[in-house]
C-alpha cells in the first residue's frame, strides 16, 4: 500500500514538473481593455495587437485578455489577478489605469507592465501612446478640400493635451489648403456617449459645417454625416462599413508593431521601461483607404502622408501663432514632444474659448 | 435646410425618449407604484428593438420588440412588488442593475453592427411643405406615438372611469379596494403601461436616435424621465414641456458652443439638469398645486387581506 501510494505521488510529482517546465517556456501575456472588443474602435484595435502576438510568436505564448473593465479599483483588481496568475507582461490599455498598474507593478517586480497613453514610468512600468495628431494633420487638409462651405465640425471629449494637439494639427493641416477654414469645436464632456455626439453632429451640420470628425469614439457622428449628406472621418479603426459612402479615411491606431517587439524583447532578456511615442513612421498610426474622394484629393493625402512617414514634415512647424495671436513658435522650428504633451491653448483660426 | 430647422429637428429626437419613458412612469406612478427601473427598462427595450430589427431586417419588428421588452421587464417588477410584496424601491433598482448586466450579454453579439434605421413617415405633399413640412410632417412613427401616448394618457386619467379608477387606486388604496376594484389588477396593467412606454423609448434609442447597439447606451435617461415625472407632479402636459425643455436647453448649449460663445462647456452640459432642478423647485413651491396631484399611495404596498 505505501509504495503504491509512493508510486502515485511520485508521479504526480512529475506531471507537476512537467507543467511547470513548460509554463515557464511560454510567456504568458495579459492585457486590460476598458472596453468591449466588439466596440469597433479602441479596445478593438488593441485587441488586434493581441492577435498580433499571438501570430507572430505561436507556441512561445500565451495571452489572456480581461474586456470592460472600469477605471479604478476594479481595475486594480482586474491587473492583480492576472499577475498572480502568472503572467510576466501585462499591457494595461487606457489612460485610467495609470495609478492601478503602478500600484500593482510595486507588489509584483517581476512582472513586467506597459501601460497605454500614461505618463508615469517606473522600473517595471513602461508607456506607450501613438502620434495621432500626425493623422489628423492629413484630415485637415482632406477636409479643406472637400468642404464645399469651408467649416468643418469637431467633436471633441475633454479638454486635455491629446485632444487639443489633435484639434491644432487638424486646423493647421486645413490652412495649407484654405487659409481661410473655419473650425466648429463641440466638447461633449464623454469619451464614448453616442447620443450626445450623435446631437452633436446634428447641429455642427445645422450649422453649416459639411465635414464631421471626431475625438470621441463612437460611430454616431459619422453616421449622421452620411444620413444628412456630410462627410467625415472615422476614428481609432476603420469604419467604412457604418459610412460606405460618406467616411473619406480613418485615423487606425495599429498596436501590432509596437507589441510584438515589446513581447520579442521581453524572451530575449533585453526589456527595459521605456516611454514610447510612435506614430505614422513606426506603422503605429495609419490611414485607411482614402475613399469618397477624387482622385487628386487622394494624391494629396498620400503625399502629406508619405512626408510625415520620412519625417521630412512635422505638422507642428514653426512660424505658429496662438489663437491670441502670440508667437508659439518661431518659423523654422519643429516644436519638440514635451510641449507638444503638454498642448493647452488653441492655434491661430479657431474660434470659441478652450475650456480649462 | 435652414440653421433653426435643424435645431428644433434635433430638439425633437432629444426630447421623444425622455417623453415616452417619462409619460409610461406618470401613469405608473398614478396607480400609487413606483418603479426606479426605467433606465432597466429602457435598455432592454434598446437592446431586444436593435436584435429585432437586425435579425429580420425589420424596424417596426424591432419597435415591437422593444415594446415588448419593456412589458416583460415590467411584468418581473409587478410580480415582484404587487404579488410577492417586496420594496418598490429596492426592487427598481434591481431591475435597473439586471436590465443594464442583461442587455450588456444579450447584445454582446449585436455590437458595432450597422443598424437599422427607422424610417420617417414621408407624407406625400404635406412633407413637402418648406419648413413646417418636415418639422411636423417628417419624423418617424415613435415621434406621433409619444405625442399620441402623451395626449391618450390625458384623455384617459381626467376624462374617463378607468382614470378615476387608476387615481382612487393610487390616492388611497383601501378605499378603492373597499369600493370593489382590484386594486392589485389595476397596477398590474398600470406597471406593464409604463414598461411598454420604456421599451419603446429604448426602441427609439436604438433604432432612430442612434441607429445601433452600444452598451449602456440610454446613458441615464431613464433617471432624468424620472425626474420628470416629479417635476411635472404627476400631469400629462407638464410631463410634454418638461420632456422638451430639457431637449430643448439640451441642444441649445451644443449650439452656443458650436457658435462659439464663450460660456464654459462643463456648465453648458450641465445647464439641462440645473433648468430642471429650477423647475422642479419652483413648481413644488406650489404646496396644494402638488398635494391634490400626488399619488398619497405612492410606493406602498397593498394586501387586500387587510
Amino acid at each position: 500500500m505505501k509504495k503504491l501510494i509512493g508510486s502515485i505521488a511520485l508521479s504526480l510529482a512529475m506531471v507537476f514538473a512537467v507543467g511547470a517546465a513548460s509554463a515557464a517556456e511560454k510567456l504568458k501575456i495579459g492585457f486590460i481593455y476598458v472596453g468591449p472588443i466588439g466596440d469597433h474602435g479602441w479596445s478593438y484595435q488593441h485587441d488586434q495587437g493581441r492577435l498580433a502576438i499571438e501570430k507572430a510568436f505561436g507556441d512561445k505564448v500565451e495571452t489572456v485578455y480581461v474586456e470592460k473593465v472600469a477605471e479604478g479599483p476594479d481595475a486594480e483588481r482586474a491587473i492583480e489577478r492576472l499577475a498572480r496568475k502568472g503572467a510576466g507582461l501585462i499591457f494595461t490599455t487606457s489612460f485610467g489605469f495609470m495609478e492601478p498598474t503602478l500600484k500593482v507593478a510595486k507588489r509584483f517586480p517581476k512582472v513586467k507592465f506597459e501601460h497605454a497613453t500614461g505618463y508615469k514610468q517606473s522600473k517595471n512600468v513602461a508607456t506607450y501612446n501613438a502620434r495621432f495628431y500626425e493623422g489628423r494633420y492629413i484630415i485637415g487638409q482632406i477636409a479643406a478640400k472637400m468642404s464645399k462651405s469651408g467649416t468643418a465640425g469637431y467633436i471633441a471629449s475633454f479638454p486635455i493635451p491629446e485632444v487639443v494637439m489633435g484639434i491644432n494639427s487638424f486646423i493647421l493641416g486645413a490652412q495649407t489648403i484654405n487659409p481661410n477654414f473655419k473650425l466648429k469645436v463641440i466638447w461633449v464632456n464623454s469619451w464614448f456617449d453616442p447620443g450626445k455626439e450623435a446631437d452633436a453632429a446634428k447641429v455642427l451640420i445645422g450649422q453649416g459645417a459639411d465635414i464631421i470628425t471626431q475625438h470621441t469614439d463612437s460611430t454616431a457622428p459619422l453616421q449622421i454625416a452620411a444620413d444628412k449628406g456630410a462627410m467625415g472621418f472615422g476614428q481609432a479603426s476603420n469604419m467604412i462599413k457604418f459610412a460606405p459612402k460618406a467616411q473619406l479615411t480613418s485615423i487606425v491606431d495599429n498596436w501590432a508593431p509596437y507589441y510584438v517587439r515589446r513581447v520579442r524583447a521581453v524572451l530575449d532578456g533585453t526589456w527595459t521601461s521605456s516611454n514610447t511615442w510612435d506614430g505614422l513612421t513606426q506603422g503605429t498610426v495609419e490611414m485607411a483607404p482614402y475613399t469618397n474622394m477624387p482622385a487628386d484629393v487622394a494624391a494629396m493625402a498620400k503625399k502629406t502622408q508619405a512626408m510625415i512617414t520620412s519625417g521630412k514634415l512635422h505638422p507642428f512647424t514653426g512660424p505658429l501663432y496662438k489663437q491670441d495671436g502670440s508667437m508659439a513658435l518661431a518659423a523654422g522650428k519643429v516644436m519638440d514632444d514635451g510641449t507638444l504633451s503638454g498642448m493647452n491653448w488653441y492655434v491661430k483660426g479657431i474660434d470659441g474659448n478652450l475650456p480649462k | 435646410m435652414g440653421a433653426f430647422e435643424a435645431v428644433i429637428l434635433t430638439i425633437i429626437t432629444a426630447s421623444t425618449p425622455l417623453l415616452l419613458a417619462a409619460i409610461g412612469e406618470l401613469v405608473t406612478e398614478r396607480s400609487g407604484v413606483l418603479n426606479l427601473g426605467v433606465e432597466g427598462m429602457m435598455i432592454m427595450g434598446a437592446v431586444c428593438g436593435f436584435a429585432a430589427a437586425y435579425t429580420s431586417q425589420s424596424a417596426m419588428l424591432g419597435v415591437a420588440a422593444g415594446l415588448i421588452a419593456g412589458v416583460g421587464m415590467s411584468l418581473l417588477f409587478a410580480f415582484l412588488t404587487q404579488t410577492l410584496m417586496t420594496s418598490q424601491v429596492a426592487t427598481g433598482l434591481s431591475l435597473t442593475l439586471l436590465g443594464l448586466g442583461l442587455s450588456g450579454l444579450i447584445g454582446e453579439a449585436f455590437t458595432g453592427l450597422p443598424g437599422i434605421k427607422l424610417a420617417a413617415l414621408d407624407i406625400p405633399f404635406l412633407s413637402d411643405i418648406p419648413f413646417i413640412g418636415p418639422i411636423l410632417f417628417g419624423h418617424d412613427i415613435l415621434v406621433y406615438a409619444s405625442l399620441a401616448i402623451t395626449a391618450g394618457a390625458a384623455y384617459v386619467l381626467f376624462r374617463t372611469r378607468l382614470g378615476l379608477i387608476i387615481t382612487a387606486v393610487g390616492g388611497n388604496h383601501h378605499s378603492a379596494h373597499a369600493l370593489g376594484y382590484n386594486v392589485i389588477r389595476v397596477r398590474y396593467g398600470c406597471i406593464a403601461f409604463g414598461g411598454g412606454c420604456s421599451g419603446l423609448a429604448g426602441a427609439y434609442l436604438s433604432l432612430a436616435y442612434t441607429p445601433q447597439w452600444i452598451e449602456n447606451m440610454s446613458s441615464g435617461r431613464g433617471w432624468i424621465a424620472l425626474a420628470l415625472v416629479v417635476f411635472s407632479t404627476w400631469l400629462p402636459g407638464r410631463v410634454l414641456i418638461g420632456a422638451y425643455l430639457f431637449g430643448a436647453v439640451w441642444i441649445m448649449g451644443l449650439y452656443v458652443q458650436a457658435l462659439g460663445v464663450a460660456i464654459p462647456a462643463q456648465l453648458l452640459s450641465s445647464l439641462p439638469y440645473l433648468v430642471t432642478i429650477v423647475a422642479l423647485i419652483i413648481i413644488s413651491g406650489n404646496k396644494t398645486l402638488t398635494k391634490v396631484n400626488t399619488p398619497a399611495c405612492i410606493g406602498q404596498p397593498f394586501a387586500p387581506e387587510r
